[in-house]
């Protein structure tokens, strides 16, 4: 965990006392609503269908049993008793009045929880790997260098009104868990042959009404300097940045109508005036930042505990849970352990502010007080020692949250849609319940293997469905609910845009046809662990696009 | 418009220059880029302080041969949420060492008050009275800035550092 000190409290305090000013002057007309909502904005504050919605960060995917408890506490006082997490490692709040946020922010601000520039066209929370510090081959921890670049981003004084919104995400692993290539700028950690840490710089990927993967703008950026190539890729947006069409703002266009080598040239350019100024990052400055991360004392214990062996073979149902929700864990005799807020019939993502004070409860019995927010919007205990392990599924269980279903068809990302977003043209909450119903079945996901389905309600892509390996993207036609489906997309180390299958179909076809496509799957596979995503690699979507309309 | 400067409300003794209006004897004026640049020679071969109102998406190095003659240059803010101008302010006041006036017009709010400072504005033409009136209050509203910019403030980080060179020392 990283620990606030008394700087990063004190920046937190004075934001929330500044928008409770900016509140004030709303609520009494001398803000206008349009020049309120640049500031409500940059404080997490939409208005949305039903009301005020809260959307709060939890940089790179870590809390502390004490903010989730204060979460849990938030979406008790001020909403209506629970709360959303979101594929940014935001929790949403959607339920909240005006008059209350500054006071709920004040309450979060007391265990360093803040919703700065979870929306507004600024550099927004930087994402990370869910399991940094903990995976096992990882360069560094992501979250050293997640964190180095959230004080930087926090109210920045050129870039808090760019053209549009600003996704930074980090990785330091092989296996892409943070989807940097489907970010404004991703960077990935690694080594150079000097064996000097640096980052991979990835620039202008994002998903929405015009997608595209990043590319790479440098492959080597040094770890000292990487602020100010940060920097001069946000200058350069800054400036030339398209303003005129909010369509085409991001900088994944400005990059696309450049080309990725002038752009490279344009930031060249400017980082060589400034690159060995004020933002060259000292080893002090990291070497301080590193040493408010605390790590727990692990123990040293067994890496196959007789509790383990012995429940593993007792018990298929956690067996089961075992299999698709314990990951390996760079400590010997300790696992990383996903909790899915998946459960059948459920609103992926959610979680009711009782379930959230007894994960916090066991986080501490069992994870040394500490939890992660990964974009698939479960949560995870990343410091588990495997012994454990039996006793945690009973009470994780008892919570509801060990649905043994994580990375599984039912394991679906999916954004609020119509039932509470203004942008959205279509449900797909209801389309996600129904599918976790139809593949409900353990042993049917578990013969059908890894497979991702994402769902957005509108073409703006909150739920990720163009990576999805099957997308589900909600379009209006007539005043009704269309569904367009994509499928070969991924977003992992080898990250794809899907492609569409064939003519959008209605609401109430969606599952039947999703259906179809696992059927087509399962018999299209050479062999079981073939994923559903090669198969589409390996024979394009034809073969899936018969299937589903042969018969419609 | 109220004019703030030096923390205060003050009179403008600049006045603005209609493109099509005669260039006076004397007297600070601020023109437009359009105008200035036309004939730059003339207008600063007259008395008086010149300053130039110059556009967020034109390049701010048009300016740099006339940079050192220059009163003031106002900067543009035609929306508060289009941000160019901050850009072009730290390029004038860290990259090109401006040391007149800098400006910032347009949609000029308290909100904006703290990010203008630190990008290196030091007038400000604001929109509304009360929100002129409120500008040192707000000005002081942050006291923990993260970014080193060339405004001079201390960083968090640096606090630091002291703080731990402080703590080893004693």
């Amino acid at each position: 965990m990283y620990a606030y000190d008394e700087l990063d409290r004190t920046i937190v305090n004075e934001r929330v006392s500044e928008f409770r000013d900016q509140v004030a002057r709303r609520l009494s007309g001398e803000l206008t609503e349009d020049e309120f909502k640049s500031l409500r904005l940059m404080n997490g504050v939409y208005l949305q269908l039903h009301a005020y919605m809260l959307r709060i960060a939890i940089p790179y995917g870590t809390l502390s049993s004490a903010q989730l408890r204060r979460l849990a506490h938030v979406g008790r006082r001020y909403d209506r008793g629970y709360g959303h997490f979101t594929t940014r490692q935001n929790i949403q709040f959607h339920w909240i009045k005006l008059e209350q946020l500054p006071d709920a922010l004040a309450d979060l601000a007391e265990v360093g929880i803040h919703a700065m520039q979870t929306s507004g066209n600024c550099i927004r929370n930087i994402t990370a790997d869910q399991w940094a510090g903990v995976a096992p081959e990882e360069v560094d921890d992501p979250r050293i260098w997640a964190e180095i670049l959230r004080q930087y981003a926090t109210l920045h004084p050129e870039f808090s009104f760019l053209p549009r919104k600003f996704k930074f995400a980090i990785t330091a692993s092989r296996h892409d868990r943070a989807a940097i290539k489907v970010h404004d700028i991703g960077l990935r950690i690694h080594r150079n042959a000097e064996g000097e840490v640096g980052f991979e710089v990835l620039v202008g990927g994002g998903l929405g009404r015009t997608p595209f993967l990043a590319k790479t703008i440098n492959s080597f950026v040094s770890h000292r300097d990487i602020l100010s190539y940060c920097e001069a890729i946000l200058r350069v947006y800054n400036q030339y940045g398209r303003r005129d069409n909010i369509y085409k703002a991001r900088i994944k266009i400005l990059v696309h109508e450049l080309g990725i080598e002038k752009f490279k040239q344009e930031v060249e350019e400017e980082w060589a005036q400034m690159r060995d100024g004020a933002l060259t990052l000292e080893e002090s400055e990291i070497a301080d930042i590193r040493s408010r991360f605390t790590y727990p004392k692990y123990e040293t214990l067994s890496d196959t505990p007789d509790e383990l062996t012995k429940a593993v073979a007792a018990d298929r149902h956690f067996e089961a849970w075992y299999k698709n929700s314990v990951a390996p864990h760079k400590v010997p005799g300790y696992a990383i352990v996903t909790l899915s807020l998946k459960p059948e019939g459920g609103t992926p993502g959610d979680a009711t502010a009782d379930q959230m004070d007894a994960i916090a409860d066991l986080a501490e019995k069992y994870s040394f007080g500490e939890i992660r927010v990964g974009h698939e919007q479960n949560l995870a205990l990343p410091h588990v020692a495997k012994r454990d392990l039996p006793a945690l599924w009973r009470a994780l269980d008892k919570v509801g949250v060990a649905t043994p279903n994580v990375n599984l068809v039912s394991d679906i990302i999916c954004c609020p849609g119509l039932d509470y977003c203004s942008l959205s043209n279509a449900r797909s909450i209801p389309i996600a319940q129904e599918l976790t119903r139809r593949f409900a079945n353990p042993d049917t996901a578990n013969l059908i293997g890894r497979l991702h389905i994402n769902i957005s309600g509108c073409i703006n892509a909150c739920g990720h469905h163009h990576v999805g390996h099957i997308g589900i993207l909600g379009v209006e036609k007539n005043g009704e609910e269309f569904y367009q489906i994509t499928i070969g997309g991924r977003a992992d180390e080898h990250a794809e845009l899907g492609t569409l299958v064939g003519p959008a179909v209605p609401h109430e076809q969606v599952a039947d046809v999703i259906e179809d496509i696992v059927e087509a799957y399962l018999a299209l596979r050479q062999r079981p662990d073939e994923l559903f995503v090669d198969v589409v690699k390996r024979l394009g979507v034809e073969p899936f696009k018969e299937r589903v309309y042969a018969t419609r | 418009m109220p004019l703030v400067k030096g923390n205060v409300i003050v009179t403008d003794e600049f006045t603005h220059l209609a493109d099509d209006a005669e260039l006076p004897a004397d007297g600070a004026i601020l023109v437009s880029a359009e105008r200035f640049l036309a004939g730059p020679e003339a207008v600063l071969a007259r008395q008086g302080k010149i300053g130039v109102i110059w556009p967020n998406n034109r390049d701010v190095e048009d300016l740099l041969p006339y940079l050192n003659r220059l009163a003031a240059v106002a900067l543009v803010f035609p929306v508060f949420r289009d941000g160019r101008a901050y850009t072009q302010a730290r390029l004038l006041r860290e990259r090109y060492k401006f040391r007149g006036e800098l400006r910032a017009t347009g949609q000029v709010l308290r909100d904006q008050f703290v990010f203008m400072l630190r990008a290196g504005f030091d007038a400000f033409e604001v929109k509304k009275q009360s929100d002129a009136e409120a500008f040192a209050t707000v000005a002081k509203r942050y006291s923990v800035f993260y970014q080193p910019t060339g405004d001079g403030r201390v960083t968090a980080f640096h606090r630091r550092l002291m703080h731990l060179s402080e703590s080893v020392a004693s």
